[in-house]
């Protein structure tokens, strides 16, 4: 291990050290803004340690880790949403009692692993990388513990992806006995080298891998969870959920796919059109029938993940540029809704009732301004980020000519206008006192939440409205994959 | 420069006009009223300016042009330009703009700012498509100018309101998708055989393409202007849109709104994809006269006034069609001129309307009634507009129909046979307006204030309007003519060869 590759590590290992800080606070006394302190400490550095590793990449460290402007980009993507839900959690925590201190941990851990995620090149790297995601995300679920529905939410996710990385470990270890090697770099190699190779036990393989990745990504058929947890897990934990662990996956997918030359196999990419077709009819289509807001937007992220699978089958120069844009609007529109979402709820329930909002434009006319924004955003309306990633997602589809799956994008986003206009017609309607089912909130609203929503709009606007800086950036890093 | 000073100064009085509410509920209707009036004081100097210049698009046929890079990675840019037909329409968007603005002076007394901000803003994203020339600049205020009209309908229109406002929204942008797609497809197609990704205009202008090719590409405009315009069997949105809305908000559809559908056709549907267009003439023409009848034939069931109202659009704007796709000169310029009177005339009819209900809370003919007696000045400019409406010759109406027949009946001659008919049908539905609503006895009594002052001053500059358009139409004619010409030269299949050649 030589100085470069420290330096290049840098984020990770400034993370770590974060987490490690949090662990030895809170062993000797429990404060709640300093564990949020150190966190968002260490968020900050290590987004200012992206640049000192700038100066160093490409660079493989060992054969597990590749830090080149990919990573570093997605890097800084994650960090961004870590800190942006870290100060959403600290507003969501600060009204209840309790040990509040370990989430901090926790989302360190998970956003170490998200790290690690964008930066392997090897399959060793790959598991570490999603158990330490996993595994933090299993407690972060069902931190709140005496709330009924988080444990739920918990425990399902903790079975169900213990089955997947279970698939996913199996599906590599097939992949290995085949092609004798665990480094995305010399399978294409290997490859291209061995004419005998059984094939059928590398497409078993590779399958097996879909459907470990496919449970991360949240997409039909390995969807079933995501309703459940995004309910059940508090509001920041849910938008951490929603936006780093996804992108994580989805950069890994890609890097995966170039790197190993797995777009060559017809069936796999076959495979994977019929889960973005599955995903984009069935995640609006379901989104439809909920009324609860978090439900809502559990299911309008399949659909958006099956957007996402679009530009990556589109492949070619355009795929990953339009797949980094495309997660930018993401996460930016993501961690807005779901930072609404944690604002307006108190220290009894989240804001996740439909009725919360009603009439919300009359009473927090900002708020429902933001959250109209964000959903408009989703829907992939002009002046939005999620617009230009729409626009980009389709030219990605449309040069490739992938016709079919670029009319289900459209049909889907046509059926998702429903539900996000649903809200929005509450939102903006009169609001009645009438028989209240649920109760209404006393939510408190810190300053650090407002900021944060205030900064993501504006963010919405500048990505829909003036794209051709972060273009330029994402075609500087993003783009020099394969 | 000035295009742009155009578009910002409409987004700009809109989101002033909503700060500002707080000091009163006067302020924004006259912050909006102001920014309109300047807009629409630059739009006539640059019209007179202008007067004498012929307009062939291209470097510079164009009256006044603006472009900027925007997004590099894609080759689009901030391109504005006006010719001959784009002013005619930014002068009757202002104008319609006005009177939207004037109209709601007592309807809205509720969250005034927001209101007049979403006024603004449909008003600015219709300016942009009539003003874009870059396909994607003109894709995103097609899109730009649906969510303050969503919001307009949902938030201040009558009974049914959600329901018509996520209709329309789901019926346009689902359309509007497929445009984009078309879009795509036309730019890239162009990038494989230039190597240079663009969505100008200009540029894409006679892009060869196979004839399959060209069919879909230009079905998917079409898809998206004909639910605009709207063309029978995609208008269903229209009624319930035009219903529930409030009178700015029908006001803003019908008068400006169909007409984006319209001005789609004849700047990018027919002269991007002429091939196709030809082919898919006899189809466009077709489905102009179906809406023209049944259209007419809807207007006549109804009992509510708004939704008698709405469906003449429908018939109305049948006309249209038929002219565009006929694609000769004279029933082009007929084209042109039915938008602006159809505009005007029923701009007026939903103003009227709006009127009445605002006074009696009912457009149900059925109740109405003898109201002539009690309202003299609201009779005569109702009878006024129920003929400029069914053709009345002397008016803009009468002018712009005559014009598309003529032009058509050297095109095909059934069809201008049958299209005929629909001025019979207008007839009918138009003195049933008056009938139903003036004559008669005066069943429920009813007994509203005559039209005031700020009405008759609005209903006044429509009547003129119309009047110079029937007897003087000429001005108007002329300005469209270039611009016209040039979209036949780059739609001529002689142009197609040369180009062909010389690429």
């Amino acid at each position: 291990m030589t100085a470069a590759d420290l330096i290049v590590l840098s984020p990770l290992v400034v993370i770590a050290a974060a987490s490690v800080l949090v662990l030895l606070l809170i062993a000797v006394r429990r404060h709640h803004a300093s564990a949020v302190g150190v966190a968002l400490f260490g968020f900050l550095v290590a987004g200012a340690a992206l640049f000192v590793a700038a100066a160093e990449v490409p660079r493989a460290v060992a054969p597990l880790l590749v830090v080149d402007l990919y990573a570093l980009f997605f890097m800084g993507l994650i960090l961004a949403a870590g800190f942006t839900v870290t100060v959403l959690a600290a507003g969501y925590m600060g009204g209840r009692g309790g040990q509040r201190e370990e989430l901090y941990l926790l989302l360190l851990l998970a956003t170490l692993g998200c790290l690690v995620l964008v930066a392997s090149s090897h399959f060793v790297s790959l598991f570490l990388g999603l158990e330490l995601l996993t595994v933090s995300l299993y407690v972060m679920i069902a931190y709140p513990r005496t709330d009924r529905r988080a444990l739920e939410a918990g425990v399902k996710y903790l079975i169900l992806a213990a089955a997947s990385s279970a698939f996913l470990l199996f599906g590599m270890a097939l992949v290995y006995a085949e092609l004798g090697t665990m480094e995305f770099g010399r399978m294409a190699a290997v490859l291209t080298i061995r004419v005998n190779l059984d094939q059928r036990l590398l497409l078993a393989g590779l399958a097996m891998m879909v459907t470990g990745i496919g449970f991360k990504l949240a997409v039909v058929p390995f969807h079933m969870w995501t309703p459940d947890v995004y309910e059940g897990a508090p509001a920041p934990v849910t938008a951490f959920v929603a936006t780093a662990s996804k992108g994580a996956m989805f950069a890994l997918l890609l890097r995966y796919f170039i790197e190993t030359d797995a777009y060559a196999y017809r069936p796999i990419l076959l495979a994977f059109g019929a889960i973005a077709i599955t995903s984009m009819i069935a995640g609006n289509l379901l989104a439809l029938m909920q009324d609860n807001v978090k439900r809502i937007l559990a299911y309008s992220s399949i659909a958006h993940l099956g957007y996402l699978l679009v530009a990556f089958l589109a492949g070619g120069a355009w795929a990953v540029e339009a797949a980094a844009y495309y997660l930018v609007a993401y996460f930016v529109t993501m961690l807005g809704a779901f930072g609404v979402v944690t604002v307006l709820s108190d220290r009894r329930r989240d804001a996740d009732a439909l009725a919360d909002y009603r009439g919300l434009f009359w009473s927090r006319p900002w708020l429902a301004v933001i959250f109209t924004a964000m959903l408009l955003s989703l829907a992939g309306i002009p002046l939005t980020a999620g617009f230009v990633g729409k626009f980009y997602v389709l030219a990605a589809g449309v040069g490739s000519a992938l016709w079919t799956l670029v009319v289900v994008l459209v049909v889907g986003s046509a059926i998702g206008l429903y539900y996000y206009l649903r809200i929005v017609v509450v939102m903006f309607a009169p609001a009645t006192p009438g028989p209240e089912e649920t109760p209404a909130l006393a939510p408190v609203f810190p300053v650090a939440g407002r900021v944060v929503l205030a900064v993501l709009t504006l963010l919405l606007a500048w990505f829909g409205v003036y794209p051709a800086p972060l273009m330029r950036l994402i075609q500087a890093t993003v783009a020099h994959l394969g | 420069m000035i295009l742009c000073w155009l578009i910002l100064i409409c987004l700009a009085g809109g989101l002033l006009a909503w700060l500002i509410e707080r000091r009163g509920p006067q302020w924004p209707r006259w912050i909006a009223l102001g920014a309109l009036t300047l807009d629409l004081v630059l739009a006539l100097g640059l019209w007179l300016w202008h007067r004498e210049v012929g307009a062939l698009p291209g470097a510079s046929g164009w009256m006044a042009e603006l472009s900027w890079p925007w997004i590099p990675r894609f080759g689009i840019r901030l391109h504005l330009a006006v010719d001959g037909l784009s002013l005619l329409m930014v002068v009757l968007t202002l104008f319609i703009g006005i009177l939207a603005v004037v109209i709601s002076w007592t309807e809205i007394q509720d969250r005034v700012g927001l209101f007049h901000l979403n006024v603004m803003w449909v008003l600015a994203g219709i300016l942009g498509v009539f003003l874009a020339v870059d396909l994607f600049l003109f894709y995103f205020f097609w899109e730009m100018m649906l969510i303050p009209m969503y919001f307009l309908i949902a938030v201040w229109g009558h009974e049914n309101r959600i329901y018509a406002a996520i209709k329309f929204f789901i019926f346009t942008q689902a359309s509007g998708l497929l445009m984009l797609i078309a879009i795509l497809g036309l730019s890239i197609i162009h990038y494989q055989q230039t190597g240079t990704l663009t969505f100008d205009y200009g540029d894409l202008l006679g892009t060869p393409l196979t004839p399959a090719t060209g069919m879909w590409l230009m079905l998917g405009f079409f898809a998206a202007f004909a639910v605009k315009l709207p063309a029978v069997p995609l208008h269903t949105w229209l009624p319930d849109a035009h219903t529930e809305a409030p009178t700015a908000g029908s006001v803003i559809l019908a008068g400006l709104l169909l007409k984006t559908g319209a001005y789609g056709l004849l700047r990018f549907a027919i002269p991007l994809f002429p091939e196709a267009a030809r082919t898919f003439a006899p189809v466009a023409m077709g489905l102009g006269v179906v809406s023209i009848l049944y259209g007419a034939l809807l207007a006549f069931a109804q009992t509510d006034l708004k939704r008698l109202v709405a469906y003449t659009s429908v018939s109305h704007l049948g006309f249209v069609l038929l002219g565009i796709y006929a694609w000769q000169e004279l029933a082009l310029q007929g084209a042109v001129m039915q938008m602006i009177a159809h505009g005007i005339s029923t701009g007026a009819l939903f103003m009227l309307v709006g009127a009445l209900q605002e006074r009696i809370h009912t457009r149900d003919m059925q109740r109405l009634g003898g109201l002539w007696s009690v309202v003299p000045r609201m009779g005569g400019v109702g009878l006024f507009f129920a003929m400029a409406s069914l053709g009345l010759p002397g008016l803009g109406n009468f002018v712009a129909e005559f014009l598309v027949l003529v032009g058509a009946y050297r095109v095909s001659v059934p069809m201008t046979v049958l299209a005929t008919l629909g001025l019979v049908a207008a007839t009918v539905y138009s003195l049933r307006i008056v009938q139903r609503t003036f004559h008669g006895e005066n069943l429920g009594g009813w007994a509203p204030a005559d039209l005031t002052t700020r009405e008759m001053a609005a209903f006044g500059a429509m009547i003129l309007a119309l009047v110079w358009l029937g007897f003087y139409p000429r001005p108007v004619l002329n300005t469209a003519e270039p611009a016209l010409k040039s979209l036949q030269v780059i739609a001529a299949p002689a142009a197609r060869v040369a180009w062909k050649e010389h690429p």
